[in-house]
């Protein structure tokens, strides 16, 4: 039976026999693609603080396109005389969505790419992504910007966290690597370094990335943390109702031998 | 208990209502008057549940129509317009997306089911060929469900699968440029899916949920045994070894119903996207003809049949196997040979090829969603061989093999 | 039975009964509850919400015997800017009027006036009548010719025939009963209209 099974395999495997070449992944794991920045949505003041960060740094050139400024004062406790201080973009009323006042074709003409829609960016991307993406800007002088990512290598957006975290340096070393057969010389990451402080401390910028990841998550599930609530109640609902049906069941199949 | 339920307990309204809808009639000869037998598992759940899905699709799908918007400017934006901002819109989408992964589950362990203790054998020939109709029917449904929200994977996914018609002799680029209605995935596209999806498709499967029940109350339920319990009646005609489908499998029924909301509400509240397993990921950038995601993979409930598509090095051939892959699922009556039914009788051999099958299956489906590489497609190349040799070898197999006799009677203890 | 299961006699059926009713019941309850998010999704989503946010109209272009439309939440609404001689009319027609005071009409209760209004010439009306939900029309002129000579100005609802004076009090001989409602608003100023929200009792 096994002989004819891998007689078999055998014999498909001939009429595939073609080889195929596939490109191989095997790009080594770096260090920050493990950093997390293990935040929590129900962390209410961290989200105030989030939704401060993005309105203050991001919002020039980045839209919330499918939330709505009144929307995110209610579900993170902003009071309305605070909403339009804290939150609103000149112009804008409580009911409006957040959008940027950059229109896309500015954005095409300064940053050879219009700044993308972040609403459902944590979604797409995941919220590590975007964390490891805002901590690993270094100075690159090849780069258009000055500034280069690791995360997201030649990205289009200048550095505008620069004047808080400071000027950051990238030490790279090089790694010689056998790939089938061949040596390849390649220029892997090591540490950063900064080389001048900004505004904040490393420990004050981190918590200041790690809330504006924690808001733009919220952003991208704005419902997360009351789905969660209620989906306790509907489990121990149903743990109840099963509880009776197996009771049930129970009794009326005494009756059969 | 029995046949005639409390006669003299009905009252005026059901001595009316009786004259003119058989409601008892039906109620006496389909649920108490029908005879299960008395010793069906867990495995038998899977098919009451499959019923359960499909309601939770329709009702969630009905009200998520009255939200979505079936246009390329607007179905990604109106799907987050639910997310968002229709109360409990988040809900009813998380019940519908959660509810398609879910009925593949159901119906994957159902056909298991019959697989295990040879449901498809005759007399049930006919009953395992409308299972796999009502299979067929629910992958289109899935498919073209998956392209409605207009994400980026919806996009890309329509534009492979559609593009697979393409490998059609002669007719496949007409054909693959009529079913779009554009020289595209379209505005043109998306319209006509969604009818399809919301209309066509679901009448499709209520009717073909109604022949496969009327085929098995023709036939009878198999049982984890193997054996007709038919073939033994008691004194008064009704089988020794069965017992009134209600009340003893409705509660019991019940039981899996608790215990398959409990999974189904945990995912839904707690992992909706199951780590871009229901939902993918990408699926949260909205279409995008100038962006093919970084690794195009269908859901995963497709990818079995996806990873044996991506083994086969050319593309021709690829859809052939892939279609052949489906098609040989219906010849399953035919194929086995073995004078028992249930896989508790049958010999090593069939129990070896069936284990080898699930661990292909499972393979197969994971290394569809892997992104390519040589090792993967040698292994996929490996388990698309044992997938088709289980079937073409199992003639051969099932007879030669050292098999147990079937017992006279159900085992079954209280 | 022609099967193997016991006879009647060892079956509890007062147990059976309990558990019967007991997981019947709470699955009734878990299905109304299943039904409340359904049924809730047909409220106004937040976006109608939004959309449905107060209004603000300038009223100091408006002329005296001058009408505007305006629609807030899918309804039209009249303001009016009456003229001051009509307003010192509207409380001499009273013995014509089903409901003079309003007693019986659709209003918030700071405009539960003879004039039906926060700003004497001002008047705010939903553009529904009371009898079916036409649009009233406009008749502002005293003895219009096609309204007869008695006729004090006011609304005429095409459909059914209903009038109303200029403070949207239904008149008698009118299939419509109630007088025309009045939507919430304020004002934010002698000339800022906000329809949507209730003007503070006494402020105005």
């Amino acid at each position: 039976m096994r002989k004819s099974l891998i007689a078999a395999a055998l014999g498909l495997k001939l009429v595939f026999a073609s080889p195929a070449v596939f490109p191989a992944s095997t790009s080594p794991n770096a260090a920050w693609m493990e950093w997390k920045p293990g935040n929590d949505v129900g962390n209410i003041a961290s989200l105030q603080r989030g939704a401060a960060n993005f309105m203050g740094y991001c919002s020039g050139c980045h839209s919330l396109k499918y939330v709505r400024y009144s929307r995110v004062a209610g579900d993170i406790n902003i009071p309305e005389e605070q909403m339009e201080k804290l939150l609103l973009l000149p112009g804008t009323k409580k009911g409006d969505y957040i959008t940027a006042p950059m229109s896309k074709a500015d954005g095409e003409a300064w940053f050879g790419k219009a700044p993308p829609d972040l609403s459902l960016i944590t979604r797409s991307k995941g919220p590590d992504h975007v964390y490891q993406f805002l901590k690993t800007f270094y100075v690159d002088p090849k780069s258009v910007n000055g500034t280069n990512n690791l995360a997201l290598p030649n990205t289009a957006m200048p550095f505008v966290l620069s004047a808080l975290q400071g000027v950051q340096e990238a030490k790279f070393r090089t790694v010689e690597r056998a790939v089938d057969g061949e040596t390849l010389t390649e220029r892997q990451w090591d540490s950063f370094e900064l080389s001048s402080l900004g505004q904040l401390s490393p420990e004050e910028y981190d918590a200041f990335v790690r809330d504006t990841v924690n808001f733009l998550e919220y952003v991208g599930e704005p419902v997360k943390a009351k789905r969660e609530a209620l989906g306790i109640w509907v489990i121990l609902f149903l743990l109840v109702f099963t509880g009776l049906a197996y009771l049930l069941k129970q009794e009326f199949w005494r009756d059969v031998k | 208990m029995g046949a005639v339920s409390d006669t003299a307990a009905k009252t005026g309204f059901r001595v009316w209502l009786n004259k003119r809808l058989p409601v008892d009639e039906f109620v006496d000869s389909q649920l108490i008057g029908y005879f299960a037998p008395k010793n069906l598992n867990i495995w038998y759940f899977f098919g009451a549940l499959a019923l359960l899905v499909f309601i939770i699709q329709i009702f969630s799908g009905i009200f998520l129509t009255m939200h979505y918007k079936p246009s390329e400017l607007e179905a990604f934006d109106s799907v987050e317009y639910i997310m968002r901002e229709v109360e409990f819109g988040w809900l009813i989408r998380y019940m519908h997306s959660t509810g398609a992964s879910f009925f593949f589950i159901v119906v994957y362990l159902h056909m298991f089911r019959a697989m295990i203790y040879g449901s498809y054998r005759a007399p049930r020939e006919l009953l395992w060929i409308l299972g796999m109709l009502l299979y067929l029917a629910l992958m289109a449904e899935a498919f073209l469900g998956y392209v409605l929200p207009w994400g980026n994977m919806s996009y890309w996914g329509a534009q492979v699968i559609v593009n697979l018609f393409g490998t059609i002799p002669v007719i496949g680029p007409g054909v693959v440029e009529w079913i779009r209605g554009d020289y595209g995935i379209a505005d043109s596209t998306l319209n006509r899916f969604f009818a399809l999806h919301v209309i066509a498709l679901p009448f499709a499967i209520a009717f073909l949920v109604l022949m496969h029940l009327v085929a098995l109350r023709q036939t009878g339920s198999n049982n984890p045994d193997g054996i007709e319990i038919k073939e033994k009646l008691g004194a008064n005609g009704n089988p020794i070894d069965g017992i009134p489908f209600h009340p003893y499998y409705t509660v019991k029924d019940t039981v899996g119903v608790g215990v398959f909301l409990v999974f189904f509400c945990g995912v839904i509240f707690f992992a909706p996207t199951v780590g871009g397993l229901f939902i993918e990921k990408p699926n949260f950038e909205p279409a995008n003809a100038l962006s093919t995601p970084e690794h195009i993979a269908p859901v995963w409930y497709f990818t079995a049949f996806f990873a044996m598509l991506r083994a086969v090095p050319d593309q021709q051939l690829g859809a052939l196997l892939t279609l052949l892959a489906i098609v040989v699922l219906f010849f399953l009556p035919w194929l086995d040979r073995s004078p028992v039914k249930s896989i508790r009788y049958k010999g090593i051999l069939s129990k070896i090829a069936l284990t080898l099958f699930v661990i292909a299956f499972v393979v197969l489906s994971y290394l569809g969603l892997q992104p390519v590489n040589d090792l993967y497609v040698i292994l996929a190349r490996i388990f698309t061989a044992v997938y088709f040799a289980f079937f073409l070898l199992m003639p051969w197999y099932t007879r030669i093999e050292q098999y147990k006799p079937a017992p006279e009677r159900v085992t079954y203890h209280a | 039975m022609s099967d193997e299961r016991v006879n009647a006699d060892d079956i509890d059926v007062n147990r059976r009964k309990i558990l019967t009713v007991a997981t019947a019941a709470t699955g009734a309850v878990g299905v109304a509850f299943t039904l409340v998010p359904f049924l809730a999704s047909w409220k106004p989503s937040e976006r109608a919400r939004a959309l449905g946010a107060p209004l603000e109209i300038d009223v100091s272009k408006l002329e005296p015997g001058q009408m505007i439309t305006q629609i807030w939440r899918k309804q039209p609404i009249y303001v009016v800017r009456r003229t001051p001689e009509s307003v010192a009319k509207l409380g001499g027609v009273t013995p014509n009027l089903k409901d003079p005071n309003s007693e019986a009409s659709d209003q918030p209760s700071y405009v539960k006036n003879a004039i039906r209004s926060l700003k004497p010439e001002i008047l705010v009306l939903y553009a529904a009548c009371t009898h079916l939900g036409c649009l009233p029309k406009q008749y502002f002129t005293v003895a219009d010719p096609e309204m007869g000579a008695d006729w004090p100005g006011g609304f005429f609802c095409p459909c059914h025939g209903s009038r109303f004076d200029l403070a949207g009090r239904v008149f008698n001989g009118s299939p419509a009963s109630a007088n025309l409602r009045v939507p919430p608003h304020k004002f934010d100023s002698d000339s800022l209209l906000v329809i949507g929200v209730d003007a503070v009792q006494g402020a105005a």
